[in-house]
C-alpha cells in the first residue's frame, strides 16, 4: 500500500469519525439547553423574548463545535493539502 | 463539487482572479445600495406609503428593537454597524434560492473579512465610550494573571464567528448538492428550505454575537451610570 492510498483511507475514515463523535455529543448539549430553555418557558411565559434570545446565542455557542467537526471533515475530504500534495507528486513522474 | 466559492475564478486580472465570491458580494452590495437609493428617492409621511418604503421600516424598526433590548439605551448609535451587517449576511444568505447564486458567505474569505470588522468595531465602540484607560483596564478585570486569556479570548471568538458562519452556509450547500445526488425528485426542495431557515437565523446569531461583544466592552460604564442613581437612594432612605 503507497502512501496516496494510506492517505485517503485515513482521510475517509477520520472524516467520518470526526462528524460521528463530534455531531451527536453537540447535539446531547443543545437538547439539553433547549429541554431547561422549554421548561423556564413554561414557567415564565412572559420572559419568553429573553429567553429565546438567550437560547439562540447559546445554541450557536454550542453548535460551533459542531461546525468545527463537520468543516474539518469536509477539509478531509475536498481539500486535503496531504492528498493534495502527494497526488501532484504522483502527476509529476 | 467545490467546498467555497473562491474555486471559481470568472477571469483573471494579472495576479489577482476575480473569483465568484468578489462577483456575488459586490452584487449583494449593489442591490442592497440600489435597492435602498430607489426607496429613499420618494419617502413620504402622507397616507399612501410606497411598500417599499414600508419594508425599510419596518427592517429597521425590528433591528432596532433588537439592539434596545440586548444594550439597553440608544441604539441609533449602533444601528448602522449592526444593520448593515445583518442586511448583507441575510440578503446573501436567502438569495440561495436563485438558481446559479453562490453565496458569498459560503466561503472563508468573506466571513472572515466579516468578522475581523467586529474584531475592529469592538475596542473602537469601547474606547468611544469609556476612554482608552478605563477600556485598557478592562482586559485586566478579574485579575491581572487574566490578561493572556482576555487577548486569546478576542481572538478565538472572532475566529469562531467567521467559522460558524462559514461552516453553515457551506453545509446548506452541501447538503443541497448531496440531497440532489441521491434523491433529486423531493428531497431538495425540503433541504433548501432548510437552508433558508439557517440562513437567517445565522444572520440574527452572527449580528446578535457582534453586538454582545461590543455590548461587553461598553456596558461597565453605563452600569456604573446606573447604579448610582440606587445609591443615592439608598443613603436619602437611610
Amino acid at each position: 500500500m503507497d502512501s496516496v492510498e494510506l492517505i485517503g483511507m485515513i482521510s475517509i475514515i477520520m472524516a467520518g469519525a470526526t462528524v460521528g463523535i463530534g455531531a451527536p455529543i453537540t447535539a446531547i448539549g443543545e437538547g439539553w439547553a433547549v429541554s431547561r430553555a422549554m421548561e423556564a418557558l413554561a414557567r415564565q411565559p412572559d420572559a419568553a423574548p429573553v429567553i429565546s434570545r438567550t437560547l439562540f446565542i447559546g445554541l450557536a455557542m454550542t453548535e460551533s463545535s459542531a461546525i468545527y467537526c463537520f468543516v474539518v471533515s469536509m477539509i478531509l475530504i475536498f481539500a486535503n493539502p496531504f492528498w493534495n500534495h502527494f497526488a501532484s507528486l504522483a502527476g509529476a513522474q | 463539487m467545490n467546498i467555497t466559492p473562491d474555486a471559481i475564478v470568472y477571469w483573471q486580472v494579472g495576479p489577482v482572479g476575480i473569483t465568484a465570491t468578489i462577483v456575488f458580494s459586490w452584487l449583494v452590495m449593489a442591490i442592497l445600495v440600489v435597492g435602498s437609493w430607489v426607496v429613499t428617492r420618494n419617502l413620504s409621511t402622507g397616507a399612501f406609503v410606497s411598500p417599499g418604503q414600508l419594508l425599510l421600516e419596518i427592517l429597521l424598526d425590528g433591528i432596532r428593537a433588537q439592539i434596545r433590548d440586548v444594550i439597553g439605551t440608544d441604539p441609533d448609535r449602533y444601528l448602522p454597524f449592526i444593520g448593515t451587517l445583518f442586511l448583507f449576511i441575510v440578503v446573501s444568505n436567502v438569495l440561495v434560492i436563485v438558481p446559479g447564486f453562490q453565496p458569498p458567505t459560503g466561503s472563508v474569505s468573506t466571513t472572515s473579512a466579516l468578522a475581523l470588522c467586529v474584531f475592529a468595531a469592538v475596542p473602537i465602540f469601547g474606547i468611544a465610550a469609556r476612554g482608552l484607560r478605563d477600556y485598557l483596564k478592562s482586559y485586566l478585570q478579574p485579575t491581572v494573571l487574566m490578561l493572556p486569556f482576555n487577548l486569546l479570548g478576542e481572538v478565538t471568538r472572532t475566529i469562531s464567528l467567521s467559522i460558524r458562519l462559514f461552516g453553515n452556509m457551506m453545509s446548506g450547500t452541501m447538503i443541497t448538492a448531496t440531497a440532489l445526488a441521491i434523491a433529486p425528485l423531493f428531497f431538495p426542495i425540503i433541504m433548501s428550505a432548510l437552508g433558508l431557515l439557517i440562513g437567517v437565523i445565522q444572520a440574527y446569531i452572527f449580528s446578535i454575537l457582534a453586538l454582545v461583544f461590543i455590548a461587553s466592552a461598553t456596558r461597565a460604564h453605563e452600569e456604573q451610570l446606573a447604579k448610582m442613581p440606587n445609591v443615592k437612594e439608598e443613603t436619602i432612605h437611610g
